[in-house]
């Protein structure tokens, strides 16, 4: 039987049965072939599913399923592991037409998204406090940090933030059409989305380019709460290492 | 600004969150709780390189934990399981909610 045939009917409902595709007694067999097509579709829509529950309660349960049938049939798995599976499903809401009107839609997606790359990354261990203090009498404008590995920042022009808070268990919708970019840190086991204030999301993104916290300031721009994001660094045990 | 005074405001901003970070809670005291967490919500620490955080198949699994504040593990409500058998959050692995091998 040949793979590559076998692989594309998985993904094509009007596919006709793989040659070669036998029940035991040597007869096609299209009905085996058509369950284990739908658990296919079916397993990866439960994936997103669960990756993406604030997406979901956004378009609705049956939106979202028809959705996702669309979505995985144009983007299998690239990888044997699902629990990063959905890539590129915020570049895909982005171009998909029947929700173009949601504009917010794939940056909500690209948050949760992000949630679910923190959850699984490496775990490390924060700078000391002590670390901390000694930083204060160095030539601070000049150094790097080195940031965990579970850190991740999304930039958003739409109130992401706040959409999703409103999407957790208790959320009350308080939204303001305003941007927010999140930071998400993960100072244990479980990623949360922080709302950075005005520069936070430029300072970051300096630190994460490598550049020292001199030039990330100056990327931040004034005014900026550094303070503020700092902090928010220093109690997620975000900052893990500095370097000249 | 002058490197200077950026090395002034960078450090004016870290002693202020230094102070701020001191002056809360100490960061909680937590404990790891078995048979509490949701399918695919259990926490892990495996060490550098490997997670198994995520990877319960069933919902209260009874062999996942995840981490709580010190003191709640045990006394957490939890659903009662088939035929209303009683459940409870533990701080050692459990027998029940086990995955079909």
């Amino acid at each position: 039987m040949n793979q590559t045939l076998f692989a594309q009917a998985l993904l094509n409902p009007d596919a006709p049965l793989p040659p070669g595709l036998v029940d035991p007694e040597g007869r096609p067999a299209p009905k085996r072939f058509s369950v284990y097509r739908n658990t296919v579709a079916s397993s990866l829509t439960r994936v997103l599913e669960a990756g993406f529950p604030t997406v979901r309660a956004l378009v609705g349960d049956q939106f979202f399923a028809a959705m996702a049938l669309i979505f995985l049939r144009s983007h299998p798995p690239r990888s044997r592991m699902l629990m990063l599976y959905g890539q590129e499903f915020p570049a895909f809401l982005a171009g998909f037409p029947p929700v173009a009107h949601l504009g917010y839609l794939a940056d909500v997606a690209r948050l949760e998204l992000a949630l679910r790359e923190s959850y699984h990354a490496a775990d490390s261990a924060p700078l000391p406090e002590a670390e901390f203090q000694r930083l204060l009498g160095a030539d601070i404008a000049g150094l790097r940090l080195i940031l965990a590995p579970a850190l991740r920042l999304v930039r958003s022009a739409w109130p992401v933030v706040s959409i999703w808070e409103a999407h957790q268990p208790g959320g009350v919708p308080h939204l303001r059409a305003a941007a927010e970019a999140a930071l998400i840190l993960r100072p244990e086991f479980d990623p949360h989305p922080h709302r950075l204030p005005a520069g936070g999301a430029e300072f970051i993104s300096g630190l994460l380019a490598g550049q020292t916290l001199g030039e990330s300031l100056e990327l931040a721009g004034a005014p900026t709460d550094l303070a503020a994001v700092l902090g928010l660094l220093i109690s997620g045990r975000a900052i893990i290492g500095v370097s000249e | 600004m002058t490197y200077q005074s950026k090395s002034l405001v960078i450090a004016g901003a870290l002693a202020t969150a230094l102070s701020g970070i001191a002056g809360m809670a100490h960061a909680q005291e937590n404990e790891k709780c078995f048979g509490v967490a949701l399918a695919g919500q259990n926490d892990c620490a495996a060490g550098e390189g490997t997670t198994c955080a995520g990877t319960s198949k069933v919902d209260y699994q009874g062999n996942a934990w995840k981490l709580v504040p010190a003191g709640t593990c045990e006394t957490m409500e939890l659903p009662a399981g088939m035929e209303g058998m009683e459940r409870k959050g533990s701080l050692t692995a459990l027998e029940r909610d086990l995955p079909k091998a």
